[in-house]
């Protein structure tokens, strides 16, 4: 691998500033699905804070309309009995209720398309961030190019289930996670090196497709160091499930440390940027980045 | 809509005495009624295959790290067929060309299709989309595309070999069939509907496909071009959708999707008809707000054209067009609720008798307004940025289409199967069929909201351990929902096997279109003297 020594030193440092290597960073700060959990992620961006928050908002509204729907039904079902009720209306029309039911769910709708808009503006302000970083989506494989740091591109493979150290997480942890300074504002640039993927962090309520030829725009402000979690949510082929993404935090200080002793490790090993994948026979392709 | 036929000898029937062949009868088909019967065969075929790989596909999710499915390929294969086979040889066969066969030329008292050679064609060009997606299924690698076909994945680099090909066509040959039964049904409900049933007589289900019938119109063609396109783009050296050539992979997904949203709409208009006449009949009360409920389909057909890109919100469109799109979809909440309350409006003051359809119908009103409050939460584009193709988004759509259409489908087969095969079905099964099926779905795609909410993908075979709990619970829904399908294959027996003979309007006062006015089973001709309708 490429970047064997790289993560080797890393790991060596971690191991000895820190004891475990799975909740080095960041007091052991971290944000992964739970079992059983039925709500959200716990917000790990200003931005998600908002999404649910709305979330809840919406979701409410909507408990309210279900409710009302089924308390109507209830009435109806237990009332309009065939046993209760012998002799059936001829009511076929009655302009005020048609007019409220019609008017009513419009002004609802209208209280919630009004902090949604506002949501929108504030999801798609991806302006004047601290650094950006280029994340492109590969079968079956994330590139993180910090476009801030000279010769900083790394490669981020999912670890494969037969390696798994003790305190990371099947399915989720990654060799070489995208680190980035906490309380700061970092735009993603999205793109694709081949088919479509999904950059999807839904504990920072970020999600873009990545999409080839194209530059799709996000970005995010992690509130608290620590690690987070992420999934590719586009069908992108056989490994579709076998590429997340994990994103550690830092504080500044130790962010820069970090870029410093990975512009070392890199010095050595200019990356290359979109590896060619010469297409071999998709299993086989398949087998190598498993 | 509540009409009297002064004149009706629909029942005598010259042709029905002399026995055509089974060949002849089946295979060669011009007669409505059993192009209906076939299009149902083939929609419970298609069912049976459909919901055989869903199974499959809970099976393989009930624990992580599970290896019933053998890899990724594999399973996106599944995925793909399972969406396809129940969009275009369930749901769609079922409704449309079922029941809308069956009772379109009825209920505005016509003897046939407008085009009954046509007819025949529409539905051997879905028996031939069949044979090819399920090639597209087990033929090589399999198609692993998803049902969207999103490129470049379905480009020849990613997805090489033959089976891709062949789910693209099944596409084509789908779409040439439900394109040639809309302008059957077009042709048949504006041309000839019975003297005095004038267009606002119309029962709403003729309504509903004839809404239905413009959709079709107007989207497959769409779905045609952008599939003909994947298909130069594989094979023929073009490059529409490849970014390398010039092309947008965006492209097509506004295609695909000027397609698809009208296509829900496809499937559910039909749902909504029928779901008008079964709560009327059991209700004993005329529909509440008729024009209300036929321009509320109209409006819903007509918004359906000009909300597709809400399913492209992460695919970097701009804001503004995520605000436009966000806010027009909204607006379909309005119409739909009009029909919601107006069904509970039909049903209030009603003598409401809760047989079997009645139950699905009650069903499908409560479960249909649940995913439509999960749609309205999916249209804020600042949340979709958060649910966007996660276990939120399948869950809201298995509600208003396993839930919702299915329903509707099994109410739709409650409430005619006496009147299509003369014979009533067990109403103790029927039940029984009803409440494991209520129970199954609900078990199975409820949990999927919390997954969803937790940030689960969708189209993975494999998924981090957190996610197992609600995983396990969905998959024993699953499999509750399979067994309640072997409760519909023993009623289905039942009905086969009735002796017991039954009158024209076995549901009584309440049941009052054209359908229930000739003998059950409906003869061979209907209304080859025209009733005339005051």
């Amino acid at each position: 691998m490429r970047f064997s020594g790289w993560r080797v030193s890393l790991g060596a440092l971690v191991l000895l500033a820190f004891g475990m290597p799975h909740l080095a960073f960041a007091d052991g700060y971290v944000i992964a699905p739970k079992p059983w959990e039925m709500w959200l992620p716990q917000p790990g961006s200003p931005m998600e804070a908002r999404i649910d928050h709305f979330m809840a908002f919406v979701l409410w509204i909507m408990a309210g309309v279900v409710g009302f729907v089924a308390l109507l039904l209830a009435y109806v079902i237990v009332r309009f009995n065939a046993k209760r009720n012998k002799v059936p209306s001829t009511v076929t029309h009655n302009v005020v209720v048609e007019v409220l039911w019609t008017v009513i769910p419009a002004v609802i709708l209208l209280v919630v398309a009004w902090p949604s808009i506002n949501l929108i503006r504030y999801e798609a302000d991806y302006q004047k961030p601290y650094m950006i970083v280029k994340v492109t989506g590969h079968q079956w494989y994330w590139e993180y190019d910090y476009k801030s740091v000279k010769g900083l591109d790394f490669t981020s493979y999912m670890i494969p289930d037969d390696k798994l150290q003790p305190g990371q997480i099947r399915r989720l942890s990654v060799d070489h996670p995208m680190v980035v300074p906490a309380g700061e504002k970092i735009e993603f640039e999205i793109t694709s090196a081949d088919v479509l993927h999904g950059f999807y962090l839904p504990s920072l309520g970020v999600q873009r497709y990545a999409i080839p030829g194209q530059i799709v725009h996000s970005w995010t402000l992690l509130t608290k160091p620590g690690t987070y979690y992420g999934e590719c949510n586009q069908i992108c082929g056989i490994n579709h499930d076998a590429m997340p993404i994990e994103i550690q935090a830092l504080p500044m200080d130790q962010y820069q440390a970090w870029v410093k002793k990975a512009q070392a490790e890199y010095a050595d090993n200019t990356p290359n940027r979109t590896p060619a994948v010469v297409r071999p026979a998709l299993v086989q392709l398949a087998q190598a980045t498993r | 809509m509540s009409s009297t036929v002064i004149h009706d000898h629909g029942a005598h029937d010259s042709h029905a005495a002399h026995q055509p062949s089974f060949a002849r009868r089946w295979l060669m088909s011009t007669n409505h009624k059993d192009i209906g019967t076939l299009y149902i065969t083939a929609a419970v075929v298609a069912g049976i295959v459909g919901g055989g790989l869903s199974m499959l596909m809970r099976a393989q999710l009930m624990y992580p790290n599970n290896t019933i499915v053998s890899n990724g390929q594999e399973w996106n294969a599944i995925v793909t067929a399972h969406g396809l086979i129940m969009i275009f040889w369930l749901v769609m066969p079922a409704l449309i060309g079922g029941f809308g066969n069956w009772f379109v030329p009825m209920m505005i008292g016509a003897p046939d299709m407008a085009f009954p050679r046509l007819n025949n064609m529409s539905f051997w060009f879905l028996v031939m989309g069949f044979i090819f997606v399920i090639l597209g299924l087990v033929v090589g690698q399999g198609s692993g595309v998803g049902w969207t076909l999103y490129p470049p994945l379905t480009d020849s680099t990613y997805s090489p070999g033959v089976s891709t090909d062949f789910t693209l066509f099944s596409l084509h040959l789908a779409g040439i069939s439900s394109l040639l039964g809309a302008i059957n049904f077009i042709a048949t409900i504006l041309n000839m509907r019975a003297p005095g049933m004038t267009m606002h007589k119309m029962p709403l289900f003729v309504w509903a496909i004839l809404v239905t019938a413009f959709l079709l119109l107007l989207a497959i063609p769409v779905l045609a071009g952008a599939v003909t396109m994947l298909i130069m783009d594989r094979n023929f050296g073009t490059s529409f959708f490849e970014p390398g050539g010039g092309g947008d992979p965006v492209l097509f997904q506004h295609l695909f999707w000027f397609f698809g949203h009208p296509e829900v709409y496809i499937m559910i208009l039909p749902a909504f008809g029928i779901i008008s006449h079964v709560v009327s009949t059991f209700s004993k009360k005329p529909i509440f707000g008729y024009f209300g409920m036929v321009y509320a389909m109209v409006a819903i057909g007509f918004l359906g054209f000009i909300v597709w890109a809400h399913h492209m919100f992460v695919s970097g469109i701009s804001v503004d067009s995520r605000i436009y799109f966000e806010v027009a979809t909204l607006v379909i909440a309005v119409p739909t609720g009009v029909k919601v309350f107006s069904w509970i409006a039909t049903m209030w003051g009603g003598s409401i008798e809760f047989k079997t359809p009645m139950l699905f119908a009650v069903g499908f009103i409560f479960l249909f307004v649940v995913g439509g409050a999960t749609g309205i939460v999916l249209a804020n584009a600042g949340l979709d940025q958060e649910l966007h193709n996660d276990y939120f988004l399948i869950a809201h759509f298995h509600y208003v289409l396993s839930l919702g259409a299915v329903f509707a489908i099994f109410a739709g087969f409650y409430y005619w199967i006496g009147k299509m095969s003369g014979h009533q079905y067990p109403e103790f099964w029927g039940k029984l069929h009803f409440w494991t099926t209520f129970v199954g779905v609900n078990l199975t795609f409820f949990p999927m909201h919390f997954l969803g909410l937790a940030g689960m993908p969708r189209r993975y075979p494999d998924y981090p351990d957190a996610f197992a709990g609600w995983n396990y619970v969905s998959s024993m829904g699953a499999f509750l929902s399979g067994i309640s399908t072997l409760v519909f294959f023993y009623v289905m027996y039942r009905v086969f096997t009735s002796k017991v003979v039954l009158a024209d309007n076995y549901w009584g006062e309440g049941a009052t279109t054209l359908e229930w006015v000739v003998p059950s089973p409906a003869p061979h001709h209907t209304f080859e003297d025209v009733p005339v309708i005051r």
